[in-house]
């Protein structure tokens, strides 16, 4: 038998053809994964220059070990072979590789199984998010809807959900949170005394300073740091809580006990919030006040008297009216949100992250938009 | 058993996700006093099947009766109704986390009965004791271990003493001890209380165990190939598939 050696060989793989029809593979050595080894592709090309072939075999007489490496590789071959009608023979290969081939092959690839590669052109992809805004849109309206029944559950003295939990919830999203509302507001209250300070200075006026920061922290300052502080904690705290329970099928046990997770999860936590929101922002204006009044002492000479009583003449009731009214709706917006995204959690621990962020962002989002629709409308009236 | 009397009847039902359909064209009967078996290899619905009979997915079409009821037809008032005579235990146990088992069990007792609440107490100790949790009262989810939180979770399915208890495949991750307990328990409460179970679960040893009626899934005509039950199945069926399934693979196919 004449042995036409090709060209494409390497230390692993020999190829040769007794006759035209016929291919042999001849492996040779270790074919382990950590071994360097022919790519298949030069294997392709050895067999492309074969237009006649119509049989491959394999001769394993040279191999000295194998492990999963081998079996890709034949793997490729044979899907090679069925596409191009061409026979291949196992029976060369070494036993074990025959049964895991075998074992491999014996559950067929499942019709539809595997996942579209194929990538959407642009205005599909386009359309598929516009529709995929549309659908969120919609479940936004629909847990606003439910959160709204819920409340008049509420109202009418039907919701079920624990006391204890609302007490809870108070005290989280509350008393725990002045650490971080009094540093974020004294810290702003400085900043805008020091911008204000540079500008009025200038003019002599420094004590305007303490108009300057009362009034923009009393409006809506305070409302809304305490705001974008509360979305960044605790309707993220929602948001997760929410989603590992849903991820857990806590919700799902809910449900079906026909408890609904809207008045027993959603309403406590909506509650606290709207109930600390506004005692939240009323420390917040107090503590930017006392960092104004730390840049006013500190860094104009003013006596602390004078700014305090020059920032009770710039005081007013409506002003603050105004904070509390923003206040108490960034607490909505913020519970809404966080549990919103919660409770749209997918079932697995990335979603609870997404649902995080998602939440994060939504209120964020939510406070300046509601902010500057809540200020438009106050300029309207005049107040 | 007396006659049998229907308590959950499936007719002509679809299930699928969008437009996508898992199951089609099931119809079955559980009788009052069953233990009823969906079963079938992975992937071919078994869960989804639980989750509409629970009442948590709409069919895509057909039709659930409960006690001559159509669920999906009645009102929300209606529904809540029939929702709160079933027991779930859910594959993981789906315990509240945030509450001691004592209190995850007291939650549909507090819902639903006027106990005071020494009572809720009393009976919570009881059902804990049931399925051998005693003296665990007061810990919480994440201080139990596996099993025992699937136990905890079948003490608050039985709770209000539900007339039909729904299992996502009870037995899985409990030792073959435990899961022996578990079925003689299915047995007895089936016998004392009358209750009617529906178990998901591919644990052959619990099938023929307790099962006394069953629906088998098969995953590659996407419907139901076989009906009753299991043994009368194992002994008589004439499908492949089904044969392979009951007997561990050593025939059909």
């Amino acid at each position: 038998m004449a042995i036409e050696s090709i060209d494409q060989t390497s230390s692993h793989l020999k190829l040769s053809n007794p006759d035209s029809t016929t291919l042999v593979i001849h492996l040779t050595d270790d074919w382990r994964t950590t071994s360097h080894l022919a790519a298949f592709e030069n294997v392709c090309q050895g067999l492309e220059t074969m237009p006649s072939l119509n049989k491959v075999l394999f001769d394993a007489s040279g191999l000295t070990g194998w492990d999963s490496k081998l079996l890709t590789f034949v793997l490729k071959v044979r899907g090679w072979c069925d596409d191009r009608k061409v026979d291949l023979a196992l029976e060369g290969l070494p036993g074990g590789v025959q049964r895991l081939l075998h074992l491999a092959l014996a559950v067929p690839e499942r019709q539809g199984a595997r996942k579209d590669a194929e990538r959407q052109p642009f205005f599909p992809r386009v359309g598929e998010k516009a529709l995929q805004v549309y659908a969120s849109a919609g479940e936004m309206l629909a847990f606003l809807g439910s959160a709204c029944v819920a409340f008049g559950q509420l109202l009418k003295g039907k919701a079920s959900f624990r006391r204890s939990d609302l007490m809870l919830f108070v005290q989280e999203s509350g008393v725990q949170a002045f650490g971080i509302v009094s540093l974020v507001s004294i810290l702003v209250g400085l900043i805008f005394a020091f911008i204000g300070a540079i500008q009025l200075k200038t003019f002599g006026a420094q004590i305007y300073v303490a108009d300057l920061v009362g009034i923009a922290m009393v409006r809506v300052m305070g409302a809304v740091m305490a705001g974008i502080i509360m979305a960044g904690r605790t309707g993220a705290n929602y948001a997760a809580q929410l989603g590992t329970m849903q991820v857990n099928e806590e919700i799902d046990a809910l449900q079906t006990l026909g408890i609904s997770p809207m008045e027993f999860l959603v309403l406590p936590r909506m509650m606290a919030l709207i109930l600390m929101m506004p005692l939240l922002c009323v420390y917040a204006d107090i503590m930017g006040i006392l960092g104004g009044l730390i840049v006013g002492v500190t860094m104009l000479d003013l006596n602390p008297v004078v700014y305090l009583n020059e920032t009770k003449a710039s005081f007013n009731m409506t002003n603050l009216w105004i904070g509390l009214i923003y206040s108490a709706m960034f607490g909505v917006i913020i519970a809404l949100s966080g549990c919103l995204r919660g409770i749209q959690c997918g079932r697995s621990a990335s979603a609870v992250g997404d649902a995080t962020t998602s939440a994060v962002v939504t209120g964020i989002v939510s406070i300046i938009i509601a902010t500057a629709i809540l200020t438009v409308i106050f300029s309207i009236l005049n107040v | 058993m007396n006659e049998a009397e229907p308590q959950i009847v499936v007719k002509d039902l679809d299930m699928g996700y969008g437009s996508f359909i898992l199951i089609r064209n099931l119809n079955f009967i559980v009788n009052k006093g069953d233990i009823f078996i969906i079963m079938g290899g992975s992937g071919c619905g078994k869960s989804t099947l639980l989750k509409l009979l629970v009442g948590l997915k709409e069919p895509l079409s057909g039709q659930v009766f409960y006690d001559g009821t159509s669920f999906w037809e009645a009102g929300p008032e209606e529904q809540k109704r029939i929702m709160r005579r079933f027991g779930i235990l859910y594959q993981s146990g789906a315990l509240w986390s945030s509450m001691t088992l004592a209190e995850n069990v007291a939650i549909p007792l507090e819902q639903y009965t006027s106990m005071t609440r020494a009572e809720i107490q009393d009976l919570v100790s009881l059902k804990l004791a049931l399925v051998g949790l005693a003296g665990f009262e007061d810990f919480y989810p994440s201080e139990i271990s596996g099993g025992m939180r699937k136990r905890a979770g079948l003490a608050r399915a039985m709770a209000l003493d539900p007339d039909i208890l729904f299992f996502d495949e009870p037995s899985a991750g409990l030792d073959p001890v435990s899961a022996r307990l578990l079925d003689d328990l299915i047995l007895e409460l089936r016998d004392s209380l009358g209750t009617t179970f529906v178990v998901v679960t591919h644990e052959l040893g619990s099938i023929f165990a307790i099962g006394n009626n069953s629906v088998y899934l098969d995953v590659q005509t996407r419907t139901m190939t076989a009906s009753g039950d299991p043994n009368r199945l194992l002994a008589e069926s004439k499908d492949p598939t089904v044969r392979a399934f009951l007997t561990r693979g050593a025939e059909g196919k």
